[in-house]
């Protein structure tokens, strides 16, 4: 048999190549570049959006940004998860209720006790839908009136329980004015518990479930394992998200507000296809600083905020319809 | 394939758990009746009458939205933006309404949004191939922030809930006949109808169960799905206008807190989210099951805390229930 | 062929392995013993089991009975990762890399070491891989080539190959056999499943036959064994009653008077398997067509329904030249399709009436209320006619596959057919509806109808036809009237074998090999 040099048509070309891995960073470069170009723009309008505005942009956005992630992690397992609200409302209880008059030390343990809280919270619907096999949608739909119920019976009215150490957490910057604490929770946060875990190999199998799960299970990935590990996950940023709000409200809301369906917007604006199987946490997270942005600009133009809400669910819509424009076009190429 | 025939032995369990799958009405109606006599017998002394005529009245615009959901399910998709639509239509037809004589154009102009409202979702569904969930979510955003912004607009003159609707949302003829039911029946009759014995409800069911076999059948799945969105929104602002009715308010997110519970209320009455498997007989059932649920725990003394742990877990119970009876292996 | 080399412990040990799903019994009694250092070739015919085997083997199906024994300990596994651990990796013709992770990924993922990889890789042909492509984004044959490369680096005791040189370009299973064969003789052993009987004669040792889901026999590969292996897949060929002359007559006689083809497909080309089909389909006749899996015969019946689009060639239909884009088109143009999967025709949770009646309701201008009496008396007509047993037919799932059928092609006649595209459409029923459906397809050539049959059991092609094509390699390979087409000449055509069976074996075997390598 003759010996054949590796034929050209087996490797993509260089220019393929690139595109295809530039393509799959460019959306979040570009969502970085438009929060960059919003705040000069915010800067030019408002002269006086200085360092002040980027701490209170940081922290307004944290707990959006932490429902971001978990929504993230899910969709990446090929998920939804529609009970991030009332997770986030539940710790956010448990948490205000336990540090009440409490000593700081005491507070730090409920502060971890609370994560691990979240942690179970998301297992628990993990597992239901391993075990019920009924559709991601509807148990964690379902859940979402349990864990609003349980925050709910925690206590009917908002509990005040502000903690000097806690909202020190989040309120103001680290070294320089131009760094605000918010910003460095939420990169420590995710560069501790998401960028290791992404490396592994459970990280690994989180993608491979979302992409294609009987690639995966041949791959030797436990699907239902995995499923349930990406709902804890979720659970665990839901967790960090309640503990945000009790650091800038300075109490415990029983009634989740409006964080599920944003962080679906954020994840889908951020470029993580709801398919599942790709993308990352960086651009929902840079979604959700765009987003607040441009209703901080509208603000600062006495335009009718409303017209924020309207902006959002547009750009959400071409930014999908886009995406499968681009689909059909390369399946026809 | 060798295809070799081997009898399997029919435990008794199956075969009643076949029963529940052909006939889910039957033990969701035992439910229902459960509840209500529930009911009568922790409040022997209670106006019996009024209380079912109350349920009534607040399970129809309920109902109306979990039919939104029914149908739209029923082809594998969900519809977030009916909370946005109805409460768009409520507060669409409050602020045009002026007096007797702008009703008809107060709720014309309420529906012709609403259509509009549908067809775009349906556009995007159909001929975008937008995932349903994300297609409705972002439309709701969207009409949310435009009724706020229009809302802004007309808050100095003054707008009410029209007369009309208000009889029609919460007024009770004799001791126990609401008179939204006069826009309920017809409109059950109308619905039901289209999905047993019409062409078009019999798409919405192939859509769902099997989109290959339908398009291999020649179905433009794009064209149902079109007509689908349209009828979803407009039953959306139906119920918009029942709810701004029954409470007396008009604004744009009055509608919003029966969401889930819409799909909730589908899901228990044994429509699929996977599409092919349901119909709106059960809805309704599903609906009033919820809202005699609701205020049988309230009447114990329940907090609402409570009621929503109960809710979410029957929420669960059943659709896992639904899920072991349909999967055969 | 070097049979003395091998030791004669087993390296695999596969006994008495059965599956049945539901009612129908996929595996009876399957054996597989493969000895260390060999390459060994697991062979079947459509529906043998084969297919069953290897899920069983690799851990993504478990078996009803039976036991598996890796170098003598036990090794059923429960899932492919367990089948891993105990030493059977298995790759496929669908590859097992994870579409959106690159290739470093993808490999920490199975616990692949790079080194051993890269090596493979290149042993493969693929001198300059890297590592941080995406694997969706490489060309599928490549993608194939490295989850071999990826199964070959973590040095199982067995690795299975299920039909991964189907749709790889030939140098690059050439690359692949030379690979496989350089294993020979070594510590581990090979299961390759190929249809192709070249690849089986150049690289394996011994062959395992199924038929009917047992294990009817172990041939070592000689050249000349492939008529062997040929006939022990076909078993007991009975003497089949040819198809009546007369149909062939019939339809020889129509086509002498010149009619105008039904369907005319020139040059027709889709997807990665069909190349270049040639044919006419005339009124009055059932043209068979015969073809091993993956030939192109899905992406031709695929086309001509107008589920997808050509790539190239023409299809005309009564001498007009057409263009569907939807399968509305067809079906307006009478080109209907009946498919042999069901769970891809039916509306499982519907009933038979609305199975039945889905395609009336698919224009808009019949959106409207239905007409209950009309549609019951044109349903019952079609349910007669098929003598569909309709009593559990409030939902089609529960019906029997025989029934199933019946409904799915009940839909089309209840319209009255012109041109009908049948994709296997006995796969896996009784044989009495087998019968039923060859009879009525014959009614409806004769009233005029055209039949194109698509059928996975050879010996239908004589029962049914009037004439027969084979598909090999998406090209039509060989044309034969039904009388001529039993199923050895059917088989040996369809594995683009010659009929010369005068010439002695191993001249015969070096014939095929020149004109494989000729291509």
């Amino acid at each position: 048999m003759t010996t054949i040099s590796p034929p050209t048509e087996v490797r993509p070309t260089f220019a393929a190549v690139a595109r295809a891995s530039f393509g799959r960073d460019a959306w979040v470069l570009g969502l970085a570049g438009l929060v960059i170009l919003l705040l000069f723009f915010t800067r030019i309008i408002n002269p006086n959006y200085g360092a002040g505005g980027l701490q209170s942009l940081s922290v307004n956005v944290l707990p959006l940004a932490f429902a971001a992630i978990a929504q993230t992690i899910v969709v990446i397992s090929g998920g939804i998860d529609l009970s991030i609200a009332s997770m986030m409302a539940l710790t956010n209880m448990v948490a205000a209720t336990l540090m009440l008059g409490r000593s700081d030390e005491i507070g730090i343990g409920v502060f971890v006790g609370v994560l691990v809280l979240g942690v179970l919270l998301g297992a628990v619907n993990g597992m239901l839908i391993v075990w019920t096999r009924v559709a991601d949608i509807i148990v964690t739909l379902a859940m979402s009136f349990v864990w609003a119920g349980f925050a709910l019976w925690i206590a009917q009215a908002p509990v005040r329980s502000p903690h000097d150490w806690l909202s020190g957490l989040v309120n103001g910057s680290v070294l320089v004015d131009f760094l605000p604490k918010a910003f460095i929770v939420l990169l420590v946060s995710v560069s501790v518990v998401w960028i290791p875990l992404r490396r592994s190999r459970h990280g690994l199998a989180l993608y491979a479930v979302g992409s294609n799960a009987l690639a995966a299970f041949r791959s030797g990935v436990s699907v239902g394992r995995t499923k349930v590990l990406a709902y804890a996950l979720a659970g665990l940023f839901a967790g960090m998200g309640g503990l945000a709000l009790s650091a800038i409200t300075g109490q415990g809301n029983p009634l989740p507000g409006g964080f599920t369906l944003a962080s679906v917007a954020a994840v889908v604006l951020g470029g993580v296809s709801l398919a599942g199987g790709r993308g990352g946490v960086v651009g929902p997270i840079l979604a959700v600083a765009v987003l607040s942005l441009i209703q901080t600009d509208m603000t600062f133009l006495g335009l009718n905020s409303n017209l924020a809400t309207v902006t959002q669910g547009v750009i959400l819509i071409a930014v999908v319809v886009l995406g499968s424009l681009t689909l059909r076009r390369r399946a026809r190429a | 394939m060798t295809g070799v025939q081997v009898e399997r032995r029919q435990p008794a369990i199956a075969s009643i758990a076949r029963m529940f799958r052909d006939q889910p009405l039957i033990p969701l109606l035992m439910l229902l009746l459960a509840l209500v006599a529930a009911f009568a017998i922790v409040r022997p002394g209670a106006d019996f009458p009024g209380f079912i005529a109350a349920q009534i009245r607040t399970a129809i615009p309920l109902a109306i939205l979990a039919g939104c959901q029914t149908l739209v399910m029923l082809t594998g998709g969900i519809d977030l933006s009916v909370a946005a639509t109805g409460s768009m239509a409520g507060f669409v037809a409050a602020s045009l309404y002026t007096g007797p004589d702008s009703l008809f154009v107060a709720i014309g102009v309420a529906f012709l949004f609403a259509a509009l409202i549908g067809a775009i979702n349906g556009l995007g569904v159909g001929v975008f191939r937008v995932h349903p969930l994300i297609m409705t979510l972002g439309m709701g955003l969207v009409i949310l922030g435009a009724a706020n912004a229009y809302q802004l607009q007309v808050v100095r003159t003054r707008s009410g809930v029209p007369p009309e609707l208000r009889w029609l949302g919460s007024a009770t003829e004799g001791t126990f006949f609401p008179d939204s039911l006069l826009v309920f029946v017809p409109l059950t009759i109308v619905i039901i109808f289209m999905l047993r014995r019409t062409g078009f409800g019999r798409l919405l069911y192939a859509l769902g169960d099997n989109p290959i076999a339908a398009r291999l059948s020649g179905v433009k799945s794009w064209q149902v799905l079109l007509a689908l969105y349209v009828i979803s929104a407009l039953l959306a602002a139906v119920a918009g206008f029942l709810v701004s009715g029954l409470t007396n308010v008009a604004s744009v997110t009055l509608v919003n807190p029966r969401l889930l519970p819409s799909v909730a209320a589908a899901v228990i009455g044994g429509t699929s989210i996977f599409g092919g498997r349901g119909g709106f007989a059960g809805t309704i059932v599903g609906a009033l099951i919820l809202t005699v649920a609701d205020s049988l725990l309230s009447t114990l003394g329940f907090p609402e805390a409570a009621r929503q742990v109960l809710f979410g877990s029957i929420i669960v119970v059943v659709a896992a229930f639904y899920s072991r009876l349909t999967t055969e292996s | 062929m070097t049979a003395t080399a091998i030791p004669a412990a087993l390296l695999l040990e596969a006994t008495d392995v059965s599956k049945a799903y539901g009612v129908v019994v996929a595996l009876k009694s399957a054996s597989l013993a493969v000895k260390p250092g060999e390459v060994h070739a697991l062979m079947g015919a459509n529906g043998a089991g084969k297919s069953t085997l290897v899920k069983i083997l690799s851990g993504a199906v478990r078996p009803d009975t039976g036991r598996i024994l890796v170098r003598g300990r036990e090794a059923a596994a429960r899932s492919p990762g367990e089948a891993r651990r105990n030493g059977i990796v298995s790759v496929y013709q669908e590859p097992a890399l994870i579409p959106d992770l690159d290739l470093r990924s993808n490999l920490r993922l199975t616990g692949t070491p790079v080194g051993a990889f890269l090596h493979w890789a290149n042993e493969l042909g693929l001198s300059n891989v890297d590592l941080s492509d995406v694997a969706l984004t490489l060309p599928l044959a490549t993608q194939r080539v490295i989850d071999l490369a990826r199964a070959l680096a973590i040095e199982p005791d067995v690795l299975m190959l299920d039909e991964m040189t189907a749709a790889l370009p030939a140098n690059l299973t050439e690359r692949v056999l030379e690979v496989v064969a350089r294993l020979r003789g070594g510590e581990r052993s090979v299961i390759f499943i190929s249809h192709r009987m070249i690849e089986i004669a150049a690289v394996c040792d011994r062959a395992t036959v199924l038929r009917e889901g047992e294990t009817v026999g172990v041939v070592d590969v000689t050249p000349g064994s492939e008529e062997r292996i040929v006939q022990l897949m076909l078993g007991e060929i009975a003497g089949q009653a040819p198809a009546t002359t007369s149909a062939d007559v019939y339809a020889a006689t129509k086509r002498q008077r010149d009619l105008v083809p039904r369907l005319q497909v020139k040059g027709l080309a889709a997807g990665t398997h069909l190349n270049d089909v040639d044919f006419e389909l005339y009124p009055g006749e059932v043209l068979g067509v015969v073809a091993l899996e993956g030939q192109g015969q899905d992406e031709l019946f695929d086309v001509l329904c107008g589920a997808t689009r050509a790539s190239a060639g023409e299809v005309i239909v009564e001498g007009s030249p057409v263009n569907f884009r939807h399968p509305a088109d067809a079906i307006r143009a009478g080109v209907v399709y009946v498919a042999a999967d069901r769970a891809e025709a039916l509306l499982m949770q519907r009933n038979v009436r609305e199975n039945i009646t889905l395609p009336s309701s698919a224009l808009p201008r019949h959106w409207g209320p239905i007409d209950l009496g009309k549609e019951r008396r044109r349903v019952n007509a079609a349910v007669e006619t098929l003598q569909i047993d309709a009593r559990a037919g409030a939902e089609v799932r529960r019906l029997s596959g025989g029934n199933q059928q019946k409904v799915t092609i009940a839909r089309w006649i209840a319209g009255g057919v012109k041109t009908m595209l049948c994709f296997d459409p006995t796969r896996g029923i009784d044989i009495r509806t087998k019968n039923q459906i060859y009879n009525l397809l014959r009614d409806l050539v004769a009233a005029g109808a055209a039949v194109l049959l698509y059928t996975s059991e050879l010996k239908e092609i004589q029962l049914a036809c009037d004439r027969v094509i084979v598909i090999f390699g998406g090209r039509v390979v060989a044309e034969l009237p039904a009388a001529d087409a039993d199923e050895a000449a059917l088989l040996r055509a369809a594995y683009n074998l010659k009929q010369e069976e005068t010439l002695p074996e191993d001249v015969a075997a070096e014939v095929v090999a020149a004109e494989e390598r000729a291509e």
